[in-house]
């Protein structure tokens, strides 16, 4: 029995944790993402990378089912997270959320403490019986996201006194202190300095041994940086997708290299 | 060489020198000047409207205050209160009002022969300078002390609303040459008893407490019933416009479908916060006593009618409260896993707190100033001569209420009321502007900044 857990699990590592088929989205009357297939590994960093306006963000926006609150959104094919059909009637966007866990642009701590910013996934979720526990989650999470040593003194000071840097790393902190399976993250550096995204990008390639991470980027270095697989977006079209080095050396489509070496975009 | 200043050929300026002004930045200065100007003038006018009407009310009101006593030693006959001599308080109730008339006039009279004074009046006219209360409030306090019968106390009257307006100058002997109720004789003696120290002015409790007074009786009157009446519908606003109006506003601003039908309430909304109060009087009258049958001039009603009234701006302020909350908030809260109650409830409701209790204060002030609606539910004109004791008693008793008693007071023909509802005006301000300033300070210390 055991063997056989232990099997599944080495299985599950080298296999698909998130698949879209056939996935198309419209806004109202624009098509925003055309007929795209994607087949997202455990336990890699996956970046989406494109100019602005090709529908990256709103694809990782559409793994959380975030663009539901969208009423002129509609999307059709199917998005499989370990196989079940997160747009099937039966799934609950709160539950899937808690798998899926997502980081935004723009650093949006709640404006109360560290510590409740952190603990508040895991409270609302249950996974903690006590404070102890509690404790042990938000700072394990904190830990994780590189960020326990400089707020371990001040966990009653508000996330929102922090820097730019250190609140995105608190908002991982959070968006991890739930166990989520994947990862989401929608530009996560673009609104921090150089040496708070070396930070955030470190951070990002540990956080890849307990999660799938998906990332959405502007920098084609930083892509090339952390991740190891790329989607290179262009129009809504899933243009190219592989392993970042040969989408980075040898890409197969003239306009994945006509974006890479920055004569569109 | 370098110094040009000393050169005389130094060529001219040239045309587009920044030194210079050209004609429009001319014109575009002299227009925000101007601009200026006109909002300076704006505010100026605006406060001296201000100044005068707080002046005014201030002057004239402040008065009301004041009421002018007589003090005087009554001696409570036996013979008169208590035939029998039993203290048995049945029978000390058997004698009405009328029969504490006598020992009034000759109380006064004894004062007077008691002081020295020379006077013809007789003494009807004697007794004529205190307030028609004068004997209900010695019958009240013997009832209260049958013990005291036969002694001698010392009491405060009220001075008749003449005596106190002759005291507070409203009164003059010019103005009172065809008045039936008082004479320059009744005035001489007036003047001698101030000197002697009986008839004096002082500050009076009862304007801010007690109940209001028949048209006989201005001095008697006061605010304390009409504020309780006000209170009780506060009571009623609060406990139903704030749940209701914020979950109104909730539903529409963060559950509601964005379609026609949630624009054509949310217009609908804004229309009705435009709509006169008389209209949610007369709705009042026909909904809630015609057809509900829920009693006249109570309090209850009232409060229904300013909720109705108060529901619009309560909803349009939370909802611009919570509109103001950055939707990264709601994200951040749905990323993590929270359902959108969560969301609303743990995140965006507490920074929209703030906003929404300024704008249920500020709809709140508004409610008590509110007189029109009252008209038709019954409420002006009412004289209530006690304060409930109970919460239902509160609510359902026929009660006033303070901008209604002060329209009341208002349109009385005796100039000593015109004081009274000045007066009122100034609590009722007081009032209003104490909850503005909680308003404010109230958004001040729990505004977030994110």
């Amino acid at each position: 029995m055991n063997t056989m857990n232990m099997m599944d699990k080495a299985l599950n590592t080298t296999t698909t944790k998130i698949a879209a088929r056939n996935v198309n989205v419209y806004y109202g009357d624009s098509h925003a993402i055309k007929d795209v297939n994607v087949e997202i590994d455990a336990n890699t960093v996956t970046a989406f990378i494109g100019p602005s306006g090709c529908g990256k963000s709103t694809f990782l926006r559409w793994i959380n089912r975030m663009n539901d609150t969208i009423d002129i959104c509609r999307v059709t094919g199917d998005i499989l997270l370990d196989g079940e059909d997160i747009y099937d009637k039966r799934v609950d966007p709160v539950q899937l959320r808690a798998q899926a866990g997502l980081v935004f642009q723009k650093p949006n701590p709640f404006p109360k403490s560290i510590y409740d910013n952190v603990s508040y996934g895991p409270r609302i979720h249950g996974l903690a019986r006590n404070k102890a526990e509690m404790n042990e989650i938000v700072e394990k999470s904190l830990r994780r996201a590189a960020i326990w040593d400089e707020v371990k003194d001040r966990l009653d000071a508000p996330g929102t006194g922090l820097s730019g840097g250190q609140q995105q790393r608190l908002c991982i902190a959070r968006a991890i202190a739930t166990e989520p399976e994947v990862l989401l993250m929608d530009e996560p550096c673009s609104a921090l300095d150089p040496i708070a995204t070396a930070q955030v990008e470190e951070l990002i390639d540990e956080l890849r041994a307990s999660f799938s991470v998906v990332i959405v980027t502007h920098s084609m270095q930083q892509a090339a940086r952390v991740s190891q697989k790329t989607a290179f977006f262009h129009l809504g079209n899933l243009v190219e997708f592989g392993p970042t080095g040969q989408i980075f050396t040898n890409p197969e489509d003239p306009r994945t290299e006509s974006y890479i070496t920055g004569r569109i975009g | 060489m370098t110094d040009l200043s000393s050169s005389p050929t130094q060529p001219a300026a040239p045309e587009n020198s920044l030194l210079t002004l050209n004609k429009r930045t001319k014109a575009r200065n002299a227009a925000e000047r101007r601009f200026k100007a006109y909002g300076i003038a704006a505010i100026s006018v605006g406060l001296i409207m201000l100044l005068v009407l707080v002046t005014t009310i201030v002057s004239r009101g402040t008065g009301a205050f004041q009421q002018t006593f007589v003090t005087l030693n009554v001696e409570l006959l036996e013979s008169k209160l208590d035939k029998s001599g039993q203290r048995n308080i049945e029978d000390i109730k058997k004698v009405t009002t009328f029969g504490y008339a006598p020992i009034v006039k000759s109380a006064m009279k004894e004062t007077v022969n008691g002081l020295g004074l020379q006077t013809g009046l007789k003494s009807k006219e004697l007794a004529g300078l205190l307030s028609k209360s004068a004997v209900a409030q010695l019958r009240a306090f013997v009832l209260a002390n049958p013990e005291q019968i036969g002694k001698t106390v010392e009491f405060r009257f009220l001075a008749q609303s003449r005596v106190d307006g002759y005291l507070k100058g409203r009164v003059t002997r010019e103005s009172i040459e065809n008045d039936k109720n008082i004479s320059p004789e009744q005035l001489d003696l007036v003047d001698a008893l101030v000197a002697a120290g009986v008839i004096e002015k002082s500050f009076n409790l009862d304007f801010i407490l007690g109940s209001d007074a028949s048209d006989q009786r201005p001095e008697a009157a006061g605010m304390g019933v009409s504020m309780m009446g006000s209170l009780f519908m506060m009571l009623v606003v609060l406990a139903l416009a704030l749940p209701i109006g914020v979950a109104a506003s909730i539903y529409l601003e963060e559950f509601a479908p964005k379609n026609w039908m949630t624009d054509v309430i949310e217009v609908n909304i804004a229309n009705l916060a435009a709509v006169p109060s008389i209209v949610y009087g007369i709705l009042g009258l026909a909904v809630f006593i015609n057809y509900r049958h829920l009693p006249m001039s109570a309090p209850l009603v009232g409060g229904l009618v300013l909720t109705l009234m108060t529901l619009p701006t309560i909803i349009i302020s939370t909802r611009a409260s919570l509109k103001a909350v950055p939707p990264s908030i709601r994200d951040a809260a749905l990323g993590v896993g929270a359902s959108k109650m969560q969301s609303v409830f743990h995140h965006v409701l507490p920074l929209a707190a703030p906003g929404n209790l300024t704008g249920t204060i500020i709809g709140l002030a508004q409610a008590l100033g509110e007189t029109a609606p009252l008209l038709l539910i019954g409420m002006v004109g009412f004289i209530a001569s006690n304060a409930p004791e109970t919460l239902s008693e509160g609510l359902l008793s026929p009660n006033s209420a303070m901008p209604a008693q002060i329209y009341e007071w208002a349109k009385r023909a005796d100039p000593a009321f015109y004081e009274r509802a000045w007066g009122g005006i100034i609590i009722l301000l007081l009032f209003l502007v104490t909850m503005n300033t909680v308003a404010v300070i109230l958004r001040r210390r729990f505004e977030r900044r994110w």
